[in-house]
């Protein structure tokens, strides 16, 4: 096994999801499944390969820090189901 | 009806053979009659397109009319549209209401298409079979038991089955032309960078790209022209000028050379190679002439692909918080929590699957062994294409290993990802590559695919427009529809 029971679980504690007891078996054998095809990267020498993170090889393009657009701060509030005023509300992080 | 084509119709509705509303209508009852059927719509955008047809007929007859004006046309369901549902194919965004509209909604909705509906898709643009939409599987319009392929399926399948005249897609790994191919429909995703990326939602953003479906090269031409070309609130967008993909529509190809990969040909079912060949045998008497090239390292970009794109997905899908929009879940006993059940309930199995292998892939210790190891292949794939372009003009080969297949065939993810086989190396390379429909095995379509140098749309398009100018393969149509 290339994943085994624990990894499973140490990636989801990560990934912030859960996984349930009787799922963690399939979903370590599936990741290994998909782990031993994406190993064959292994098989090309890239030592002296620059890796590209663009495929146009362009860099990330920056604007001038002005103002560009209106405030749509209440539009964007109104896709939450929890807010208060000005502020998402979550659970209590500190009491 | 049958369709005659984007120039055509434009023409009738400017000689007011047609209205907007006409048109509109008789692709209405069309869907009506199987969009339900087949599942290739989530929302329906009745307001959208009432609005839009009174535009649309307004400038025709001001005559201020472009060649798409008043032409109806579905958006893939994770391109955002100001204050209609953009699902994704997701239960995360089952409720989600975008904001604004992307940058090729808008591009497209100048040019004065008509917006009819939003169409289904693997969520988060995450299969190809479509198997993977929380709001159920896509029927292919050919074969009710079989995928349409995807992750753009709905688009692919509402285009093969006469429910609309052309459909936008996103293609990461092949999610246009594999469904493209599987349906008999032409598809072009453009070079990384031609089309905006704003307002489509991310799945992985160094691949990810927009691109369009149609009943012909010709019609993709028109369609991409208008939703292309730079955008500041695009990052990535390529800051190239604005092209007109249609003007060199109807060169001569006599002379230009074409790549073939022989052991691409070689690996492909005795059947699906034939027909390939054959297509690339018209090429030849249009006029091409062929090169054998090799692509060294592309046997390993799905392996590569695989850790890239599902790395990348485990990042933009970290977004999908519960706290600002999306799916929330009830009673949190505490901010874990909210997080932890809210995308537990929010995501499906296979994209769960790709955030987990992404989360793997990045974690302390992995990062240089496999995403760092899997970029570097990337730039190997793109080199074995940059060589391969100094010695020919485009490369043809296979779209997808097989035809459509049934549904549940593929339970084993890695099974499915090998779908992708022959559509992922360019998309690595962030290459234009389009799939064009070279008939039926089985009673099902096969396409034949066609890859460009970089920013060489017009190329691919005009070879396939040859290629329609002197086949009927990309007018066949499923029995029962067109009617």
């Amino acid at each position: 096994m290339l994943i085994n029971r624990k990894e499973v679980e140490q990636i989801a504690v990560l990934a912030k999801l859960s996984v349930s007891e009787d799922e963690i078996d399939a979903i370590a054998a599936s990741m290994d499944s998909v782990v031993e095809m994406i190993n064959h990267i292994n098989e090309a020498d890239t030592k002296a390969i620059k890796p590209m993170a663009n495929p146009m090889d362009a860099v990330q393009r920056l604007r001038t820090d002005v103002v560009t657009e209106k405030s749509n701060k209440d539009t964007l509030l109104s896709l939450s189901s929890q807010v208060d005023e000005d502020y998402y509300l979550v659970p209590t992080v500190v009491e | 009806m049958e369709f005659k084509g984007i120039k055509q119709t434009a023409k009738a509705l400017a000689n007011k053979d047609i209205s907007v509303q006409e048109l509109h209508d008789m692709y209405l009852q069309r869907q009506k009659k199987h969009a339900g059927d087949l599942n290739c719509f989530i929302n329906d955008t009745p307001e959208i397109a009432k609005n839009q047809i009174q535009i649309a007929q307004k400038r025709i007859n001001d005559n201020h009319a472009s060649l798409l004006t008043g032409i109806p046309l579905v958006h893939k369901d994770l391109f955002c549209t100001q204050d209609i549902h953009t699902t994704c194919g997701s239960r995360m965004l089952e409720n989600f209401v975008a904001p604004y509209d992307a940058t090729i909604v808008k591009n497209l909705s100048d040019a004065g298409t008509v917006t009819m509906a939003k169409a289904n898709m693997d969520e988060f643009a995450m299969g190809s079979s479509n198997e993977n939409s929380y709001f159920g599987a896509v029927k292919n319009a050919w074969n009710h038991n079989r995928v349409p392929g995807g992750s753009s399926g709905g688009s692919a399948v509402a285009v093969a089955a006469g429910l609309v005249p052309i459909a936008t897609g996103s293609d990461t790994g092949g999610s246009i032309r594999q469904p493209a191919a599987l349906c008999g429909v032409t598809g072009i995703k453009p070079t990384y960078g031609r089309a905006s990326r704003y307002g489509m939602v991310a799945f992985a953003s160094s691949l990810d790209q927009a691109g369009v479906f149609a009943r012909s090269a010709q019609d993709c031409a028109y369609v991409l022209s208008e939703m292309c070309g730079f955008d500041n609130k695009d990052s990535t967008s390529a800051q190239v000028e604005k092209e007109n993909f249609s003007v060199s529509l109807g060169q001569s190809i006599k002379g230009l050379k074409v790549g073939i990969i022989p052991e691409w040909m070689d690996s492909l079912p005795e059947s699906i190679k034939l027909k390939t060949e054959k297509s690339i045998q018209k090429l030849v008497d249009l006029g091409v002439e062929l090169v054998e090239i090799k692509l060294p390292t592309a046997h390993l970009a799905v392996s590569a692909y695989y850790v890239i794109a599902p790395a990348e997905c485990s990042s933009n899908l970290s977004r999908f918080d519960g706290v600002r929009y999306g799916h929330k879940c009830d009673n949190p006993k505490d901010l874990n929590d909210l997080y932890v059940r809210s995308r537990t309930e929010g995501f499906g199995e296979e994209v769960k699957r790709r955030i987990m292998v992404g989360t793997w892939a990045l974690s302390a210790g992995f990062y240089d062994a496999y995403y760092r190891k899997a970029q570097k292949i990337r730039r190997l794939i793109s080199e074995d294409f940059a060589t391969a372009f100094e010695k020919v003009d485009i490369i043809a080969g296979p779209v997808a290993p097989e035809v459509a297949f049934e549904f549940n065939a593929k339970k084993d993810p890695v099974s499915m990802y090998k779908e992708d086989i022959y559509t992922i190396p360019s998309s690595l390379a962030g290459l234009p590559c389009l799939s064009m429909p070279i008939g039926l095995v089985d009673g099902l379509p096969v396409g034949l695919q066609l890859i460009g140098n970089k920013l060489q749309e017009a190329k691919i398009l005009n070879v396939a427009h040859q290629y329609q100018q002197d086949t009927t393969f990309h007018k066949l149509v499923a029995e029962g529809y067109y009617e």
